[in-house]
């Protein structure tokens, strides 16, 4: 009896080990388009039953991509101008990203470490931080004037703050025995700073890059309000102005991809980074 | 003249204020340890056998008293005094080869230098097979053993161990016991090890010094002269374990009367 029984699902498993393999690959991708795919359905109801009018069905807008990023449709100001706007707001996402961690990094591991320098930046920060980067926009024009600087500036203020944070906590939040097996072991000083603090905080700092980096795709469009002719976030205001809903969801995708692919790569950089960490690897 | 002896603890008391409050964590305590002792500080918590290995490290400073290496004052951490915490302390970042390169390379030894003693020491530990490893991906047992070869890459003469094998398993810190014993014979350390386990003590110790809390103090220097490997079976072995057991609760009795 029990031969026959167990002798069943092994048959049965035998039969194609590969389709298994298979679905464990594509079984992730397959759960992960559940729900655009979910979405893109609705819209697809939603437009062709006209519950709304203003919004172009998902086919015109997959035309409009096309045309925005090879043209030969429509050959409007727009076709074929996708690679030179999401270019314009790369170099402003990953510039102000940059600034931001010049300066947010430095200023992290100083508030973080020295407790006057805490005293008298950490209040200030705190103070400044709810303000939205979306309130700095007139603001940083006047500053910075209409065009690229203000859009770099306005990209850096909203990548700072998390950057800073994470920094902070990081070098603050080391196991305290972590310095003593430090020192029994001939390392003092500000040796400790370069061989447990840095290491130690590595992760947290990491994870404030991360999200300083999404931060800046997220704050590209107030970026571009600034005047500038090219970018992604100036194509969806000028759209939103020329009541160009399709080119307004084109531009709308091409960031989520773009910052989509963006945090990755960092992701995939963090994972080479911190292999010792049981908690990085996702 | 007697040879200098390598730890003298001269009527050392240690008090710590937390916020109103004062407790004694060690009072009046007098220990004098010769090279190459294996000493066991044993007794419950509060007793202060924890706060008197710090003062021996040089983590902590007794608040009157004196606590002297080779005759000079312990003034803070140092490589010759190692210390192997209960809960591993190893550097999450670095790899076992990493970790127990750490002090030889803050001593800014030479490369080739730094990789012989680490090859030694990671021999010594056996754990040749997961010298590349990441501490997270580790047994107790084997952090453990990283620690340990840690501090003795590190040249280490006094070897400090705050309930080292508290956090493992009855076989793991069976089979560490047995191979602490082996290095300790083998290398002349002097090893200080705090316990709260009888049986670890006697098993482990040249002496058993019995310290009771309230406030904490050392209560009798007890010599344990078994033979090795010792039997923790026998009736010897359980004749040491019940008198130390009667001296660990003796603060109980005085309190009653």
């Amino acid at each position: 009896m029990a031969t026959v029984e167990t002798s069943a699902p092994v048959a049965a498993t035998a039969i194609k080990p590969w389709v298994g393999a298979l679905w464990r690959r594509l079984r992730p991708v397959a759960l992960a388009l559940i729900v655009p795919l979910l979405l893109l359905a609705f819209w697809q109801v939603a437009t062709t039953h006209h519950w709304t009018l203003l919004i172009p069905t998902p086919y015109q807008v997959g035309e409009y991509m096309v045309d925005f990023a090879v043209g030969g449709i429509y050959d409007d100001a727009y076709s074929s101008t996708l690679v030179t706007h999401l270019l314009a707001s790369m170099s402003r996402v990953y510039g102000g990203f940059a600034l931001a961690a010049l300066f947010a990094l430095p200023l992290g591991i100083l508030i973080g470490r020295v407790p006057a320098a805490r005293q008298i930046l950490d209040p200030f920060f705190q103070l400044m931080r709810p303000i939205p980067v979306t309130a700095w926009l007139p603001l940083s024009m006047i500053l910075f004037g209409l065009g690229a600087k203000s859009a770099f500036a306005l990209v850096c203020l909203g990548a700072f703050y998390p950057i800073l944070l994470n920094t902070i906590f990081g070098v603050r939040s080391v196991d305290p025995k972590l310095f003593e097996a430090a020192s029994m072991l001939g390392c003092r000083g500000n040796a400790q700073f370069y061989k447990v603090v840095l290491p130690a905080a590595t992760p947290s700092i990491f994870t404030g890059l991360r999200l300083g980096l999404g931060l800046a795709w997220f704050v590209i469009v107030v970026g571009e309000m600034t005047g500038v002719p090219q970018g992604l976030g100036a194509v969806i205001m000028d759209a939103r102005t020329l009541s160009r809903t399709d080119l307004v969801i084109c531009g709308m995708i091409v960031i989520g991809v773009a910052g989509y692919i963006s945090d990755r790569i960092v992701v995939a950089i963090g994972n080479r980074l911190l292999r010792w960490s049981p908690t990085h690897n996702g | 003249m007697a040879e200098l002896p390598i730890i003298e603890i001269k009527n050392v008391s240690k008090v710590f204020k937390l916020q109103d409050q004062t407790i004694n964590a060690l009072s009046g305590a007098n220990l004098t340890i010769a090279k190459g002792e294996f000493i066991c500080l044993i007794g419950a918590s509060g007793c202060g056998k924890s706060t008197l290995l710090r003062i021996m490290a040089g983590f902590e400073q007794p608040s009157s008293g004196e606590a002297l290496m080779w005759g000079k004052p312990i003034e803070g951490p140092e490589p010759s005094r190692g210390m192997v915490f209960q809960d591993y302390a190893l550097f999450p970042w670095l790899s076992v080869r990493d970790n127990i390169g750490f002090g030889p390379a803050a001593r800014s030894l030479s490369r080739g230098e730094v990789k012989d003693t680490v090859d030694k020491f990671v021999e010594l530990v056996g754990l040749q097979k997961f010298a590349n490893a990441y501490p997270h991906q580790l047994s107790g047992g084997m952090k453990q053993r990283v620690a340990i070869a840690r501090v003795l890459a590190n040249d280490a003469e006094l070897v400090l161990m705050d309930e080292p094998f508290g956090a493992l398993d009855a076989m793991t810190r069976e089979r560490l016991q047995d191979e602490l014993l082996d290095i300790w014979q083998r290398t002349g350390l002097t090893v200080v090890f705090v316990t709260h386990s009888i049986e670890e003590a006697i098993f482990l110790a040249g002496r058993t010094v019995v310290m009771t809390p309230g406030p904490g103090r050392i209560e009798s220097d007890n010599p344990v002269t078994l033979p090795r490997p010792r039997d923790v079976a026998s009736p010897e072995f359980n004749d040491i374990r019940r008198v130390l057991g009667a001296k660990l609760h003796s603060h109980h009795a005085k309190k009653a009367a």
